[in-house]
């Protein structure tokens, strides 16, 4: 009894150990941002001090240069703006694509929906020098609308798999129904699948829009003026003068910028993650 | 079957988002292969057809090489390391304590941030004359004031601390994709194994194991795609320094076709991702199948 005992208190305490140094690893850098935003320079750039605490009072004053000397608000507007222009683009092209695999077409769907999932494994960083002489061609250099073009490229695959889903758990028979009752194909489709589907539909937002901001690749070949930055290009690139870092101010940026975004994401993850597990768990 | 299907307006609804797929993706690709066997630069109106001229080139450049290398190390590296870890921390996440929420949150920022902002967060923590990791070492007395290692100047270390920043941001990916592969499992298979006597140990290497095979691949797949194809974390970390000892394949291609606007060669160079790319699908189909039929 007593060596079960111990064997289960050691047991625990591996466990809280586990947990505990795990978690301090992968949080670590937005601690650290944390501290560093609200530091004065005198006491970040200060070797002798304990990095860990304040050895000067706390400071605003990073905050205060991020949001009047900075064009940082600007980033933020720039990255809603195409957030919510590419969110809509995306449910224009997946909502009716995804019903069509789910509901109106059999094995050949089957097969392009396979197709367009792996075209979600096409990187960015394969079509990004192609895309930039199309961009050029089009006149759409510095632009966010380039962003705006070529976004749903990769937004569009993933939600019709993930909507493809949630049509599918649909019951065949409440279309039927309204069928029945006089409603075309597509009228079931506008007035009975899209309201009920809305959980569907919120989860591809966020992720249309967290994918968004965390793009890099195609925002830093686009866009050169610091005025049309996103946040992911705009903060590493544009706040940085010369080779000095702000830290106090990159990293209240970071800050302010991801946590939104992670909040967001962390509610819709579960359902996220059954959209890339699709068949390898029952 | 009860809904009759009805082929013309499942092609009606289907046919903009596969042609919009189409013009972005396989138009592109396309273009990426024609500029890859010409001489395309920007600035240059002609075009000229030079064969393997551009691939016979990129491979005695010794930047690509190193470019090559690094993209295989920093993908097997940080899958390996993010398997370990993510296994582990499926398994203490498991079951509900309390603040699992907060915990699990945390777990995933960096996942959920984005990567440019959270390599930010690291480049400052391995700043080379700020860093709290030296802070720490030379306070244990491990290196002198002023003596302790650049992590990004100098060409190992700034390897290894790249596939850090790439582990570390696929960990919680590769743990939630785990967890959700672990809940799947019954109940009463683990705990069938306890009557029988089969311990921790046991029970997760014989039993659990073999089970979780399929979603491990699923995100030891997904993982090497995000690893092999991104240019983020090195960019803003190193930009490919110090003196190319960090460039991979996506920052060399941009380097050379955006920056030195040598479209040919960039293009040339992003499209020796696609062996691996192609390895990687036809690896996901069948897994995807084999889930399917069992």
């Amino acid at each position: 009894m007593q060596t079960s005992l111990s064997a289960h208190a050691l047991r625990k305490m591996a466990h809280v150990l586990a947990i505990t140094l795990f978690t301090v690893a992968l949080a670590f850098p937005f601690y650290w941002m944390v501290v560093t935003s609200f530091k004065q320079n005198v006491d970040l750039y200060t070797m002798e001090n304990n990095p860990f605490v304040f050895n000067a009072r706390p400071t605003l004053d990073h905050l205060t240069f991020l949001f009047t000397h900075t064009r940082f608000v600007r980033w933020l507007g720039n990255t809603t703006f195409v957030g919510v222009v590419v969110v809509s683009v995306t449910l224009l092209f997946a909502l009716p694509a995804a019903y069509s695999l789910a509901r109106l077409s059999g094995r050949w769907g089957e097969r392009v929906g396979i197709g367009i999932f792996l075209t979600y494994l096409v990187p960015p960083t394969l079509l990004f020098i192609p895309l930039s002489r199309v961009i050029a061609y089009l006149g759409l250099q510095d632009s966010l609308w380039a962003l705006i073009l070529v976004y749903p490229s990769f937004t569009v695959p993933f939600s019709i798999w993930l909507l493809m889903g949630f049509f599918k758990a649909i019951p065949r028979e409440l279309e039927d129904a309204a069928m029945v009752d006089g409603l075309t194909r597509f009228g079931a489709f506008v007035k009975m699948v899209i309201p009920i589907s809305t959980s569907g539909i919120l989860t591809v937002v966020i992720f249309t829009f967290t994918l968004v901001t965390q793009e890099f690749v195609y925002a830093l070949t686009f866009l050169s003026s610091e005025a049309n930055q996103m946040i992911g290009t705009g903060i590493p690139i544009f706040l940085v003068r010369g080779d000095v870092y702000y830290w106090g101010g990159l990293m209240a940026a970071c800050l302010i910028a991801s946590l939104p975004i992670a909040l967001l994401y962390n509610l819709f993850l579960d359902r996220f993650i059954a959209g890339f597990t699709v068949g390898a768990v029952k | 079957m009860g809904a009759a299907q009805s082929p013309a307006l499942g092609a009606v609804m289907l046919a903009p988002a596969v042609l919009y797929i189409l013009l972005l993706v396989a138009g592109p690709f396309l273009l990426a292969i024609f500029y890859a066997f010409s001489d395309a630069r920007i600035g240059n109106t002609e075009l000229h057809f030079v064969g393997l001229e551009n691939f016979r080139s990129i491979l005695q450049s010794p930047s690509f090489r190193i470019a090559v290398r690094n993209s295989f190390v920093f993908t097997i590296g940080s899958q390996i390391v993010v398997i370990i870890v993510s296994s582990i921390l499926a398994i203490v996440l498991e079951k509900p304590f309390r603040g699992r929420g907060v915990i699990r949150f945390l777990v995933l920022l960096p996942w959920v941030a984005p990567i440019a902002l959270g390599a930010i967060g690291w480049k400052w923590i391995l700043d080379s004359i700020y860093s709290v990791i030296s802070w720490v070492l030379v306070a244990l007395h491990l290196y002198k004031p002023f003596s302790a290692p650049m992590w990004l100047g100098e060409p190992h270390l700034a390897i290894a601390s790249v596939l850090l920043v790439h582990s570390w941001r696929l960990i919680p990916f590769s743990t939630v994709i785990l967890l959700a592969g672990r809940t799947a499992i019954p109940k009463d298979i683990p705990e069938a194994a306890a009557v029988d006597g089969a311990g921790f140990w046991r029970t997760e290497f014989l039993i659990l194991l073999p089970m979780m095979m399929p979603i491990i691949s699923v995100a030891v797949l997904f993982g090497t795609i995000f690893t092999f194809t991104d240019m983020t974390v090195v960019y803003i970390l190193t930009a490919g320094g110090p003196f190319d000892s960090t460039q991979v394949l996506p920052s060399l291609a941009f380097t050379v076709g955006i920056q030195g606007s040598d479209l040919a060669a960039g293009a040339a160079i992003s499209l020796s991702l696609v062996p691996l790319l192609v390895i990687v699908a036809y690896l996901m189909l069948r897994v995807a199948h084999r889930a399917e039929v069992t």
